[in-house]
């Protein structure tokens, strides 16, 4: 009977559809994870007031998010030092996130469900997201503008939202000032003083040159002054606010307007402004710069050094695979020396990035960069331009990375075209380059793009050589900006991948910073979802044209 | 066979070709293989071959497979050349011009002398870009100029009527037959002065190698025709000369209704009428 069965080949199927069934459930697991802690943390959960007496204290009110829970059995709570009695089976355990770290010290505290008095939701409790020591949670007491009080009470929310609304304009008329600017003005300065410099080692330092120069200087610090003035009534303007909070202990506090990002009151807040509140906070990781060491704010640097990378990678790594590619298949005399090649290639593929990493840095960055420094450069020295990690010496590392991958691909593409699309060719008397450029090509890019995709895929998500050759934890100046030449190959940028082993790994606040790790991770997925279906959109379209012959 | 023989039956039959030229008027050789011997590395697939095909005729190669007679089509342009273990000895003259002499543009040749293949190997591209393919690698790319020679060589393939509001679809969209003669229009687009034709049929149903069958016997007022042929009813149908190849040696060749009637080697009656092959 068993044996029968064995036989009919039915035990085989379903091993085969458990693995598959296997495979599929892990996929959807990972993206699942990712999704719903990614996804959850720009939701503006309730705010809970707490009644909470430890045993043998003083009670104390406890104001703040639940964000996770435990349950411990008994004698596990025992062992970890917990005072259990008899009857208590389990041990349950609450997360919550109280913030207000310049009073308490901690943003997070565990609290246990048995101590929990009386629990609330007031409606006035509130919110504020600060640009320094993280969440307040409290109540609203006064809002202050240049000593003076405006509202008190009921009426002071209302107020507030007004004046943090004026504030908020100024301070981002600030910021344009500041990045802006001021930004290419002392961008503008850098590169007098170098060419002062270079003149000067030219030994072309004359008087009509020290004149240009100075006239320029002097243009540029008269913008300055300008600039410098508007900024300091824009920073009168935004230090006059001030709103006093109380804590859940009691204590006061004040916080200028100018430090707050928003205040809200989830307690009140109907499901429309949520959704409202969820898209603004959605938009704002996804367009603005990090704050409070990359744990608050957005992460438009990160995605931006990603793509850009992964988009100059392709630009390196495409002419070069191809070419060689080409070479490997249709020029070389095919033998032992081919051979021996491509095992090389298929060889460099299995090679730990790490190394490619170190290799970057060693070669490119080093002696490269260091050379290109000495040669084109001197008037910057020691101060390095390529001769340090940046976004150009990252993208030609990851290119030799992924390099076997499109030569590989390319190859197979070349090798499938028939021989008599080249015989046709070649009998209408096109040379063997007309064939290649005209035919043949045109006929493998599918296969080119599949070697792309390939290597967009393994690009995006590489991280450990990144870190060597030009990956840092913050650079909010891009590569790509309006002061000239434009691109600036020379920069370090911020990579996705890199930004979740930071937040995740390095930032003072793990806890805080834990959901960000999976939004950024979602993201990170995404964005390489997305250059992966636009390089297969485009491969699917040349497949569609140039259709191999059939039969 | 004795090379020895080859070649004097190679001498009997040039002069059998001037006999049968005087007696339509037009009798100048166009292609003259002279002592041609092919290896493929150690491997000799061609031996000694001497023929001669006239200007403006359809010349049919036959024999069993493997004998050689694509090998010997390939090497009138010089499509031997893509394989790395082929070596050739002996010349090709084409109007009188060694083929083989190292002075030779081989893209230049092949404009002169066209091929289609057995199989349809249209370019994955639109019908009019497949025809004007020659043209363009010439630099021609004056509009005008391809609409007007491709209308010319589809017409002249017999495939303007079918296809004159289709040619900006692709070509792998049509019929094999279709592919065929679109194939045939392309290499005519390009004014060859020789048509080599290897198994053009082959692969076609009956209805659409009747086609073909009737394009060569209008192609072959303005082209040198050779042929390659398993099928020996077409070879009789199309060509006037007919060639029979065995073993990479050339048996004998003649005007094909002789060879067909009064063949002078047995091998050859034994071939024609089914003995082997």
């Amino acid at each position: 009977m068993i044996k029968l069965w064995f036989k009919s080949g039915s035990p085989w199927i379903w091993l085969n559809a458990a693995a598959v069934s296997v495979c599929m459930l892990m996929v959807v697991g990972v993206l699942g994870l990712v999704i719903v802690r990614g996804v959850g943390h720009f939701w503006p959960s309730q705010v809970v007031q707490f009644s909470y007496q430890e045993e043998g204290k003083q009670p104390q009110t406890i104001i703040g998010e639940k964000v996770d829970s435990s349950v411990m059995p008994a004698l596990m709570a025992k062992s970890a030092g917990h005072k259990m009695t008899d009857n208590e089976e389990t041990l349950i355990q609450y997360l919550i996130k109280v913030g207000n770290r310049d009073v308490t010290g901690t943003d997070f505290r565990w609290i246990e469900e048995r101590n929990i008095k009386e629990r609330s939701e007031p409606l006035e409790l509130m919110v504020i997201e600060r640009r320094e020591w993280g969440n307040f949670y409290g109540r609203l007491l006064e809002v202050k503008e240049a000593g003076n009080t405006l509202a008190t009470g009921a009426d002071a929310w209302s107020v507030l939202q007004v004046k943090l609304a004026e504030v908020l304009v100024v301070y981002k008329q600030i910021a344009h000032l500041e990045k802006k600017e001021i930004g290419a003005i002392n961008y503008g300065l850098e590169r007098l003083r170098l060419k002062q410099k270079r003149l000067q080692l030219d030994k072309q330092w004359d008087e009509a040159a020290k004149q240009q120069i100075a006239s320029e200087t002097a243009a540029y610090d008269v913008k300055y002054k300008e600039y410098q003035a508007q900024l300091a009534t824009l920073y009168q303007q935004i230090r006059r606010c001030t709103l006093v909070a109380e804590t859940e202990s009691g204590t006061q506090i004040k916080i200028p307007l100018n430090k707050v990002v928003r205040a809200f009151q989830p307690n009140a807040m109907s499901v429309l402004d949520k959704i409202v509140h969820y898209g603004v906070k959605v938009v704002e990781f996804l367009t603005e710069d990090p704050r409070e060491a990359n744990t608050e704010g957005g992460i438009f640097p990160a995605i931006f050094g990603t793509i850009m990378m992964v988009m100059m990678m392709s630009v390196i790594v495409t002419p070069f695979g191809v070419i060689a590619a080409v070479y490997l298949r249709e020029y070389a005399k095919q033998g032992f020396v081919t051979r021996l090649i491509r095992i090389a290639v298929n060889n460099l593929a299995g090679v730990p990035s790490v190394v490619y990493g170190v290799f970057g840095l060693g070669f490119f960055v080093y002696i490269l960069g260091g050379n290109i420094d000495q040669l084109f450069f001197p008037e910057s020295l020691p101060a390095p331009v390529f001769g340090t990690p940046g976004l150009l010496w990252a993208s030609i590392t990851l290119a030799l990375l992924t390099l076997p991958v499109v030569i590989v691909s390319t190859e197979e593409g070349l090798a499938r075209i028939p021989s008599s699309i080249r015989e046709g060719s070649l009998a209408l008397g096109a040379t063997k380059l007309e064939t290649l450029w005209l035919t043949v090509l045109p006929m493998a890019s599918p296969a080119m793009m599949t070697g792309l995709i390939l290597a967009v895929a393994r690009a995006a998500g590489e991280v450990a050589p990144l870190m060597l050759v030009g990956v840092v934890k913050l650079a909010p100046t891009l590569p790509l900006d309006g002061n000239f030449p434009f691109l600036h190959l020379d920069r370090k940028f911020m990579h996705l991948g890199f930004h979740i082993y930071d937040v995740g790994f390095q930032s003072p606040n793990v806890e805080a910073a834990r959901p960000l790790v999976y939004a950024t991770a979602l993201l990170l997925v995404l964005v390489i979802i997305g250059l992966n279906l636009a390089a297969i959109i485009i491969r699917n379209n040349l497949r569609e044209k140039y259709r191999a012959l059939e039969g | 066979m004795s090379t020895q023989q080859v070649r004097t039956h190679a001498i009997d039959m040039s002069s059998v070709l001037r006999n049968k030229g005087s007696d339509n008027g037009q009798n100048e050789t166009c292609i003259k293989v002279e002592n041609l011997n092919l290896f493929y590395g150690e491997k000799q697939a061609l031996h000694n071959i001497n023929l001669e095909m006239p200007k403006k005729k359809v010349t049919a190669y036959i024999g069993p497979s493997g004998c050689g007679k694509s090998t010997l089509l390939r090497c009138i342009n010089r499509m031997n050349d893509l394989v790395d273990s082929a070596r050739i000895e002996g010349q090709i003259l084409l109007d009188g011009e060694n083929i083989y002499d190292k002075s030779v543009n081989v893209a230049a040749l092949r404009r002169r002398v066209g091929m289609v293949f057995q199989k349809p190997n249209p370019f994955p591209k639109s019908i009019f870009e497949n025809v004007a393919y020659g043209l363009r690698i010439q630099g021609i790319n004056d509009k005008r100029i391809l609409e007007e020679t491709v209308e010319n060589s589809l017409r002249g393939a017999a495939l303007w009527d079918e296809m004159k509001d289709r040619l900006n679809d692709n070509a792998l969209g049509m019929s094999g037959g279709q592919q065929q003669r679109l194939v045939i229009a392309r290499a005519i687009a390009i004014e060859p002065e020789v048509l080599l034709l290897d198994e053009p049929a082959s692969a076609l149903d009956p209805i659409s190698t009747l086609k073909i069958e009737e394009l060569i016997n209008e192609l072959k007022e303005k082209y040198t025709i050779v042929i390659v042929t398993h099928n020996m009813q077409q070879a009789a149908r199309v060509s006037d000369y007919t060639a029979f190849m065995y073993m990479g040696e050339l048996i004998e060749m003649g005007t094909t209704s002789e060879l067909f009637t009064n063949p002078e080697k047995k091998q050859t009656e034994d071939y024609i009428t089914g003995r082997y092959g």
